[in-house]
């Protein structure tokens, strides 16, 4: 389909950056954004010769929500729930990195257990995250069994972290200054079966995939890029390991309990898509390595800081003293007061460098909350991923690079 | 080392007369726009930043100038970030793309022109990113209601 409107009621939204082919074979398609491969609504025109992609031209936004706007309507609590739509697939790190920009601009510091369970429920989310983009990546290839495994282990983590949070997929667990409650019963032990279930069955996706003939001649040297024009495009995350550097957040600028954590940072050798899905899979060994180390590790003690700037009091004293239901109301209603400054905090997320910028004019909603979000960076230069191979490599580079919709648009 | 390269910075803007200071663990400058680009050259080619991290803006509804224009840097060799802050009025919103220097800048200015209105001198391709064609005004200047819609399909009744 070329890219004149037929229908004169429905006005395009985007305006392509082409729309004449640059050579006489040249013709340009138009592939999603409602398409199955693209996960997430994302629009791709590209200029084809024969098969082969000349150009092509990316658009996002199919998901914008505003939710940098919604949030300067809110308090810097009641926000929360939004943080989490960002990237779904592994929404606890979301919270936590944005509750970790609030907590430095206050200047709070979190108690150790809380430490220590953030960064154990960011590795696992890391894991369910991962989880989700190989399983669509090589299932989009064909490999359908493979999927089958990976969803079900993926879906044995959302049920758990469900025991933990309530939600499946959302799940709004952090709290300026702590979570919202402990770990319950068993979580742990559960844990451990879950891990043990896990090394079972990636066991049997690198015997379905690694040395797979279709899946090698499909991601081998496809959607190659070099350290530096990665760095130049502003990837992060596993994309910029495939290419062979150890540039790891939680290596480079330690947070949370990544200090004190034994870890190998994987990379790859091509940048290629192979590399990618093998950073991945090895990333995830690593997760369970440390988780494993963090269950060891996880102190006792309580969860929240005592801090009636961002903490609620308990109900028992909000129900008996007038100092405690005023400072809940206060808490409630106008929001924890922030003092006024900036701040910008980055955590390593699943698919890159999750950056938050918070700006406060020192009340309790944010004057400005903004998301570097590595989604919408990664498909800045996605087209330098695209450029030069077949058409049906769209589908599998798009599936490595792991764009999410939610955190992509906002 | 990481912090030596940062004084190090440090004293090289003061020559150059632009104020720097930590804050929250990064180097943040304020600088006027016509100074960006080339403390960006600088900091690119001389202190190895070599990763855009992001640009963005925050809307002053009652100051003048009106918007600060952010810019966050990270050097992927000495793991420090910087800040680079401008301020640009309402009446004449432009800056000094980087794309020359940074590939990233591209899209992440696309989305501050979309969102404030912001233009970037030397960028070519401003247009809508997160929104659509046809989109009227900034939807995160303060003077933007919240509650405005602008649907490009009609309601169906």
């Amino acid at each position: 389909m070329t890219m004149r409107d037929t229908d004169e009621t429905l006005p395009n939204p985007v305006r392509p950056a082409f729309d004449t082919p640059s050579t006489e074979d040249g013709v340009i398609v138009n592939i999603g954004p409602s398409h199955p491969a693209t996960h997430g609504t994302l629009q791709i025109i590209a200029e084809l010769s024969g098969e082969r992609v000349v150009r092509a031209d990316v658009h996002c936004g199919y998901l914008h929500r505003g939710f940098e706007k919604e949030c300067e309507a809110h308090t810097w609590h009641t926000l929360i729930p939004f943080v989490d739509r960002l990237n779904y697939c592994s929404a606890l790190i979301n919270n936590f990195a944005y509750c970790d920009a609030v907590e430095t601009l206050m200047g709070v510091e979190i108690t150790p257990r809380t430490r220590y369970l953030r960064t154990l429920l960011s590795e696992y989310s890391r894991i369910a995250d991962h989880m989700t983009c190989i399983a669509a990546s090589v299932m989009e290839l064909g490999a359908m069994t493979a999927f089958l495994y990976l969803m079900t282990i993926r879906d044995w983590i959302y049920e758990h972290l469900a025991d933990l949070t309530g939600a499946r997929v959302t799940y709004s667990y952090g709290r300026i200054g702590g979570l919202a409650h402990d770990l319950p019963e068993g979580w742990l032990e559960r844990l451990e079966q879950i891990l043990d279930e896990y090394e079972e069955y990636v066991g049997r996706i690198h015997g379905l995939m690694d040395r797979n003939r279709i899946f090698i001649d499909r991601t081998r040297d496809v959607g190659v890029i070099s350290t530096e024009q990665a760095v130049h495009w502003g990837f992060t995350g596993p994309i910029l390991r495939s290419t062979g550097v150890a540039r790891d957040l939680r290596r480079d600028t330690p947070y949370l309990a990544y200090p004190e954590l034994d870890f190998e940072i994987p990379v790859g050798i091509n940048g290629d898509n192979y590399d990618r899905y093998y950073v991945r899979m090895r990333e995830m060994d690593e997760s369970v390595h440390m988780i494993r180390q963090l269950m060891q590790m996880l102190p006792d003690g309580p969860i929240n800081v005592d801090d009636r700037r961002c903490t609620l009091p308990e109900k028992q004293r909000v129900y008996t003293e007038i100092e405690s239901l005023i400072n809940h109301f206060k808490l409630v209603i106008d929001g924890p007061q922030v003092p006024a400054g900036e701040v910008y905090r980055a955590h390593e997320a699943a698919n890159g460098e999750l950056g938050f910028y918070l700006v406060s004019d020192g009340t309790g909603t944010p004057h400005r909350v903004h998301v570097r979000a590595p989604s919408f960076v990664h498909m800045g230069g996605l087209h330098k991923l695209l450029e030069g191979y077949q058409l049906a490599d769209v589908v599998s580079t798009f599936g490595t690079v792991n764009m999410i919709g939610g955190e992509c648009d906002r | 080392m990481a912090v030596d390269l940062l004084e190090r910075l440090r004293a090289r803007l003061s020559e150059d007369g632009l104020e720097a200071e930590f804050a929250h663990g990064l180097l943040a400058v304020q600088l006027p726009r016509e100074a960006l680009l080339e403390t960006v050259h600088r900091l690119k080619n001389e202190f190895g930043f070599d990763l855009f991290l992001d640009v963005t803006a925050v809307d002053w509804p009652d100051r003048d100038p009106r918007f600060d224009v952010v810019c966050h840097f990270y050097s992927t060799h000495d793991h420090v970030r910087v800040r680079l802050k401008t301020r640009v009025p309402a009446a004449d919103p432009v800056v000094d793309s980087l794309v020359p220097l940074y590939g990233s800048a591209a899209f992440m200015e696309r989305e501050c022109h979309d969102m404030f209105g912001i233009r970037f001198r030397g960028n070519e391709d401003l247009r809508p990113i997160l929104l659509y064609e046809g989109f009227q005004g900034h939807p995160l200047r303060k003077d933007y209601p919240k509650e405005r819609e602008q649907p490009l399909v009609r309601y169906r009744e």
